[in-house]
């Protein structure tokens, strides 16, 4: 305990010490507080955040989704594509010293393989991952998955990183110890405080991409800009703009909508669009295992009741930011398309009730998970209650914070046992413009995700965009895809936002814009 | 008096196992599940549970509270269920900033509230007390985190005398020590100087109407030895009282102020260890309030005995 104590008071007082030094910091302000640091065992995206800067990954995708290599320095497709062999850069170490070998990425990608939705995805299709020697690995496919190189250089939530191989066999279910990586930041363990500050110093020894290639999102060289980034945690939104505004932060990723028109005149602050695909996207999710949403009837009736212009405004407000999207894959990315999109044509309770009525609703109550506690959230379940009220629907809206719904979400027992009908939620802008990657779209039954939809034909689809082999044929399915989950209504979507990031332009300079997760590696000191 | 002490303290004991119980098992019976949220959004159904699995949360929950209570008694408070760090290590990066703020407001409450709620009871129903009570009635009345973005508004947006947030160690030098303090204890101490402002008033009222004060001014003693060393003494008591209840009221309950101040503290520590369902740095901290508060209301017992002769333990 005593050691303990010594550690937690060394925290507080190094940091500052140390920082005293004439280094070149980078202070930001992310959407959450590194409170995990194995980005493989929980999905936050902070935790991906964190990773990116700890850990390299095989490839990264670019601005456009495209996967560039990033570890991979040559690597080959057979003509059959069954076979792809993969060569790792030279000069790879990782933060202790020791080199990145092919052990620790098979060991790693086996891990991420058994946790990360796509990554099991890709691993059912692999039969074998073999070592050549130290540099070079085969990934033999049982079939010709078309989403190898995507899915490794995926962006958002479990991000496919290499640590150690005794870090990665650790139980995927089981948090790692240790944060040793081999990207271009090292974790200060010793210096972090959970809930308020995580500190990365810089990694002398990493080797970037040869060729100082333009960073694009998590591709290019990655080349470590300052000597030390600090991700600090402010939690109440008008201090973290305050201290943006007086100069003791330098960059913050997520301002309030609220607070955007004043960063906007602030001297010195500068507001940023985060990248060309919305980075959020709206969703009611229905549970279809129960009255009244197992009638397909009842759950298309509720598109009556989406008008998303009034969400958007609740939730953003400035026109700039949101857009009216009537589709479940991402409008702006590449998948695009008007599928399914005329049920969204008439915002009408009448007509709700009516087609509620038709599939068997006699005003039973319909629990509605309320969350309290979420800025979006919050405010999108407000809007949707008050058009199921309008409609006549009797609505159970049970208020909690957004920990007892993710708790309660899971439960598949009947809604007067402890289980409910609807809740409302938001997923990244990136991984549902991509009908793979897009975990929410999915009709799998039992072993989808909670709402547990069920329909073959949906899943098929999915499967089929993995194998096609020309953009062309993509977009058919994806357009297929959407038709199909429209018409189930896998989910309703009630549109999507961008809000931008702001930062001190007089002392910060080289930020990218991303596809999902911020990119802090490039941005230097002025 | 030492016996009294060590029975006070050994009497600390089943007040702690009594916290230990509740805290343990009404975190169990409210809802949430840490496994839900550490597997994220796309997890399945499946994969919370093989989580919860890992972390020994479907265990029998009275199985659950015997290895919790034999960690304790080898002085083990556990290990977080997120960051994976000891409790006691988490608990203590915590604690100087919350002392640090607490004291600090102490300080400010103190400083000013005494001598105004003397001078108030001194000149009781004219204009000095008036304004004093009136200021007691609008401590009271504004809440502190709007008192608390009005100072940032004005000391460290508009005239940059300040910073904003934040929180410095005392190692890294006094004056950015202060500094970091300066707005939240005069946002937080607000409140409790109006409380002690009032109590000393009352208290000093209720001794200056004593025959002993009215002898010490007929026998011409000067006022400010009336009143600091004969009636602020003997009026002491009530107001050592409510100061001890605001110490642990504070050391429990900054959490707002330490949120908008951005001071990495145990209340901002102990409001996400709910929201995330940590139970295990939740029991923790349940059980550090519970032992400052019963420690402060001792030494607050034993100061009475020095205060007033009249009493003995």
């Amino acid at each position: 305990m005593l050691k303990s104590i010594l550690a937690g008071a060394v925290a507080l007082v190094i940091p500052f010490a140390a920082a005293q030094a004439q280094e070149k910091v980078l202070r930001a302000v992310m959407h959450a507080d590194v409170r995990v640091i194995d980005p493989i065992w929980t999905t936050q995206t902070i935790a991906s955040i964190h990773g990116m800067l700890v850990y390299d990954t095989l490839f990264g995708n670019d601005a456009n989704l495209k996967p560039q290599p990033q570890m991979v320095g040559k690597y080959e497709i057979s003509p059959d594509r069954l076979t792809y062999t993969f060569t790792l850069r030279d000069g790879l170490k990782f933060h202790d010293g020791s080199p990145v070998t092919t052990k620790d990425v098979i060991a790693s990608l086996k891990r991420w393989g058994a946790k990360d939705g796509v990554g099991i995805r890709l691993m059912s299709y692999v039969t074998n991952l073999e070592a050549v020697d130290d540099k070079t690995f085969k990934m033999i496919l049982k079939e010709p998955y078309g989403m190898v190189l995507e899915s490794l250089g995926k962006s958002g939530s479990s991000v496919a990183i290499i640590m150690r191989e005794q870090e990665a066999l650790t139980d995927p279910q089981q948090q790692v110890k240790e944060a040793i990586g081999s990207g271009p930041y090292k974790f200060a363990k010793d210096l972090w405080v959970p809930g308020s500050k995580a500190i990365y110093l810089k990694n002398k020894d990493y080797v970037p991409r040869p060729g100082n290639e333009p960073p694009s999102s998590f591709a290019g060289s990655k080349i470590p800009g300052v000597d030390r980034i600090e991700l600090v945690w402010i939690s109440d939104p008008q201090t973290a703009m305050s201290a943006l505004v007086n100069g003791e932060i330098d960059f913050y990723e997520a301002p309030n909508n609220d607070f955007l028109p004043i960063l906007a005149k602030a001297k010195g602050v500068k507001l940023m669009m985060t990248g060309k695909i919305d980075s959020t996207q709206g969703m009611i999710r229905l549970n279809h295992l129960h009255p009244p949403f197992d009638n397909i009837k009842a759950r298309q009736a509720m598109y009556h009741l989406i008008n998303q212009e009034d969400f958007l405004r609740a939730i953003v407000g400035n026109p700039e930011y949101y857009r009216v999207c009537h589709g479940l894959l991402t409008c702006g990315g590449p998948y695009e398309n008007d599928g399914g999109s005329a049920f969204f044509k008439d915002y009408n309770p009448k007509k709700a009730a009516q087609l509620m009525k038709e599939a068997g609703y006699k005003g039973e109550p319909i629990t509605v998970l309320f969350t309290t506690d979420h800025n979006t959230i919050t405010p999108a379940t407000q809007v949707l209650v008050q058009a199921m009220r309008e409609a006549g629907l009797n609505v159970d809206a049970q208020s909690m914070d957004w920990g007892s719904v993710v708790s309660r979400r899971a439960k598949k027992e009947a809604p007067a046992q402890g289980g409910w009908n609807i809740f409302v939620t938001t997923t990244g802008g990136v991984g549902a413009s991509n009908p793979v990657l897009h975990t929410w779209i999915g009709a799998a039954c039992d072993k989808g995700l909670f709402g547990w939809p069920c329909d073959p034909e949906i899943e098929k689809l999915r499967n089929a965009f993995a194998f096609a082999q020309t953009d062309e044929e993509r977009k058919k399915i994806a357009k297929d895809l959407q038709t199909r989950a429209m018409d189930q209504v896998v989910y309703i979507p009630f549109g999507q936002w961008n809000t931008p990031l702001a930062y001190r332009a007089d002392k910060i300079e080289g930020i990218v814009p991303n596809t999902g997760l911020a990119v802090l590696w490039g941005i230097t000191k002025k | 008096m030492t016996a009294y002490i060590v029975r006070r303290l050994f009497a600390t004991l089943p007040v702690m196992a009594v916290v230990a119980l509740f805290v343990f098992f009404l975190l169990r019976f409210a809802p949430g599940d840490p496994a839900a949220i550490i597997a994220g959004e796309d997890a399945t159904a499946e994969a919370i549970a093989a989580v919860r699995g890992k972390l020994g949360l479907d265990r029998p929950m009275v199985e659950q509270f015997f290895v919790w209570i034999l960690q304790l008694a080898q002085g083990d408070m556990g290990v977080s269920i997120f960051s994976n760090l000891a409790v006691t290590r988490l608990i203590s990066q915590r604690l100087e900033p919350t002392v640090a703020l607490t004291l600090s407001t102490l300080f400010v409450a103190v400083a000013l509230a005494i001598p105004v709620g003397v001078v108030a009871a001194w000149k009781a129903r004219k204009l000095v007390d008036r304004l004093v009570m009136g200021f007691a009635v609008l401590g009271f009345a504004m809440p502190g985190f709007v008192l608390a973005y009005i100072l940032i508004y004005f000391f460290a947006v508009q005239w940059q005398l300040l910073p904003v947030q934040g929180y410095r160690p005392i190692g890294e030098g006094l004056w950015p020590f202060v500094e970091c303090l300066i707005l939240p204890s005069v946002a937080l101490g607000v409140t409790y100087m109006a409380l002690i402002a009032r109590i000393t008033r009352a208290s000093m009222l209720e001794v200056l109407a004593q025959d002993y004060i009215r002898t010490a001014n007929a026998k011409g003693l000067a006022t400010d030895r009336v009143l600091l060393l004969l009636a602020l003494k003997n009026a002491a008591v009530p107001i050592i009282t409510v100061i001890g209840i605001g110490i642990a009221l504070l050391i429990s309950g900054v959490v707002i102020t330490e949120t908008v101040f951005n001071i990495p503290g145990l209340g901002r520590l102990t409001v996400v260890a709910v929201l995330k369902r940590d139970y295990p740095v939740v029991q923790g901290l349940i059980l550090v309030f519970a032992a400052a508060k019963v420690l402060v209301n001792l030494i607050i017992d034993i100061s009475y005995a020095f205060l007033d002769p009249r009493i003995r333990y």
